[in-house]
């Protein structure tokens, strides 16, 4: 069984993983660098290039999205991202209407479940774009959010 | 330390289910203070790792694009009652923190 | 004169007694409930403790998933802390509330009948303080809000019980604070009612209007808007300003009639506090 290296320059060793947790070992140190130009990338493709080399993405239902039709506060839009699709290595979460689309990358262990929820910001209507990978491959997936001004002026 | 995380843990036979927020004021660095007009520096958590029993099961890394006193929910397989959850971050100012939890 | 008009007819509307008469408090309750009740069918009366996430499904799964771990969980334990906390003289918040301050939420606002005054969870945590040695907590945000929030979830899942007793001063606040619900104000010349009553359900722009039954049951309150609880008298004072009408005085004897009325037309339905809100 081929195991998963996510933790660079360490097969995700007990004592490394203890030290970071214990706030020994400062997580930057020991993780991939954080990838500064998929996170500032100002399109989808640049931000896509950026964090896994490609920007091609094979959409899929085996994606599903759960966030409102319509957003009632941008900078709190709850997103939930499942799939089924086998041994997913990574979700990423992009709104493609933001001015940087990435909003979070999640690398999952062999024994973590194909889904996580958080809470993104968006500036304006636009997808949720969610992109896993699985296989060594790309999938996605989109659904769109409607944010608009309140008509309460609030 | 550990005041900025808060986590709840459920088990389900094996599965066990992670819900943390964490206390983070996740600024964009696209903000201007009202008064002085000058830009809000960027403040926003990094990278995130959790582990499980001492081996990783998520890393995160995020951009300014997460709301402002995260949430992040997540699911797992091969834990019990008594295992020991640990959740790290680290923002982009270098500050970090760290939280221990009993499933 | 118009406005006259205006509110004789809604007190018609809802009492259904000829213009001269005046409705009794339960009169009124009951055709308030109805009102709703009919306007939104299906709809089981303690749901509207839930407001537009009673009437709004794409509005509720969001709002739920944000009350898997809600925003103002942090507030709600500070509220905790403040309210166990001593005063400089050793007493605590305990010592000025029946109950010791537990589980008594439902029964606010009362008429107190020795002072003649409408009083208000808030305006009584104040009241605690300064006869104990502190000073007030201002306004309606940070700490007071915190400390409500935590009273107030002491009483999730009792309904609400307000009394109007067969007092004439009583009376007169509560008819004071129904005048206020009714009556137009503000630049844009609107009541409380226009949106809450009359266009409950319906869009301004992209959002859902809430019913006024079941308001009060979930304040103090975590809008995502303001990214902190506040009490249900900082929503008055910005519901009136976002008609361009001014603001009366946080506490003041407007605000407290109007809590008075408001909250006795949401008796019966359970306090779920604090919750989220856009």
């Amino acid at each position: 069984m081929k195991r998963r290296v996510f933790l660079k320059g360490t097969l995700a060793s007990s004592a490394v993983a203890v030290a970071v947790g214990a706030g020994l070992l400062n997580p930057r140190q020991v993780l991939a660098a954080w990838p500064k130009s998929a996170f500032e990338a100002k399109s989808m493709q640049e931000a896509l290039n950026g964090a896994f080399g490609s920007e091609l993405t094979e959409p899929t239902d085996a994606i599903q999205i759960k966030a409102p039709d319509i957003a009632e506060n941008g900078a709190v839009v709850p997103v939930t991202v499942s799939t089924n699709l086998s041994n997913p290595e990574s979700i990423s979460i992009l709104a493609d209407g933001n001015p940087t689309p990435l909003a979070a990358n999640f690398m999952l262990a062999a024994n973590t479940a194909g889904s996580v929820s958080t809470r993104i910001k968006m500036g304006k209507t636009s997808n949720v774009v969610a992109v896993i990978k699985s296989g060594g491959k790309l999938y996605s997936a989109r659904k769109e959010v409607k944010v608009t001004i309140g008509g309460c002026g609030g | 330390m550990a005041n900025s995380i808060k986590i709840k843990t459920s088990v389900n036979g094996d599965v066990c289910n992670v819900k943390s927020l964490i206390k983070h004021v996740m600024e964009t660095g696209q903000r201007k203070d009202a008064k002085t007009g000058k830009v809000i520096p960027a403040k926003f958590i990094q990278e995130l790792v959790c582990t499980h029993n001492g081996k990783a099961v998520l890393n995160a890394n995020w951009g300014t694009a997460v709301s402002a006193n995260p949430y992040l929910s997540f699911e797992f397989r091969g834990a019990k009652a008594g295992d020991k959850l640990v959740l790290s971050w680290t923002d982009n100012t270098g500050e970090s923190d760290s939280a221990e939890h009993t499933v | 004169m118009k406005k006259m008009l205006t509110m004789a007819a809604a007190v018609t509307l809802l009492a259904g007694m000829p213009l001269a008469g005046q409705a009794t408090p339960e009169q009124d309750l009951k055709a308030f409930r109805d009102f709703y009740m009919k306007r939104f069918p299906g709809v089981p009366l303690n749901e509207f403790g839930n407001g537009v996430y009673a009437i709004d499904a794409d509005a509720r799964s969001s709002w739920e998933a944000i009350e898997e771990f809600p925003p103002y969980d942090e507030e709600l334990e500070k509220g905790k802390k403040l309210f166990n906390t001593p005063f400089a003289n050793g007493k605590t918040y305990a010592s000025c509330f029946r109950n010791g301050g537990i589980g008594i939420r439902q029964n606010y606002p009362y008429f107190d009948a020795k002072s003649g005054e409408v009083k208000t969870l808030e305006q009584e945590i104040n009241e605690c303080r300064v006869k104990n040695g502190e000073k007030p907590l201002p306004g309606k945000r940070g700490d007071i809000a915190a400390i409500s929030g935590y009273m107030a979830s002491t009483s999730n899942g009792k309904a609400l019980d307000i009394k109007i007793p067969n007092d004439p001063r009583a009376l007169a606040w509560y008819e004071k604070g129904k005048a206020h619900f009714y009556m137009k104000r503000g630049q844009l010349n609107m009541s409380c009612a226009n949106c809450h009553q009359d266009n409950a359900g319906n869009r301004v722009r992209s959002e859902v209007l809430s019913p006024a039954l079941g308001h009060p049951t979930h304040f103090p309150v975590h809008r995502l808007s303001w990214g902190n609880l506040g009490t249900l008298q900082r929503r008055y004072g910005g519901c009136n300003e976002q008609v361009r009408a001014k603001a009366f005085a946080d506490q003041g004897p407007e605000y407290r009639a109007l809590e008075y009325f408001h909250t006795y037309m949401s008796n019966g339905i359970k306090v779920n506090a604090p919750s989220t809100r856009k």
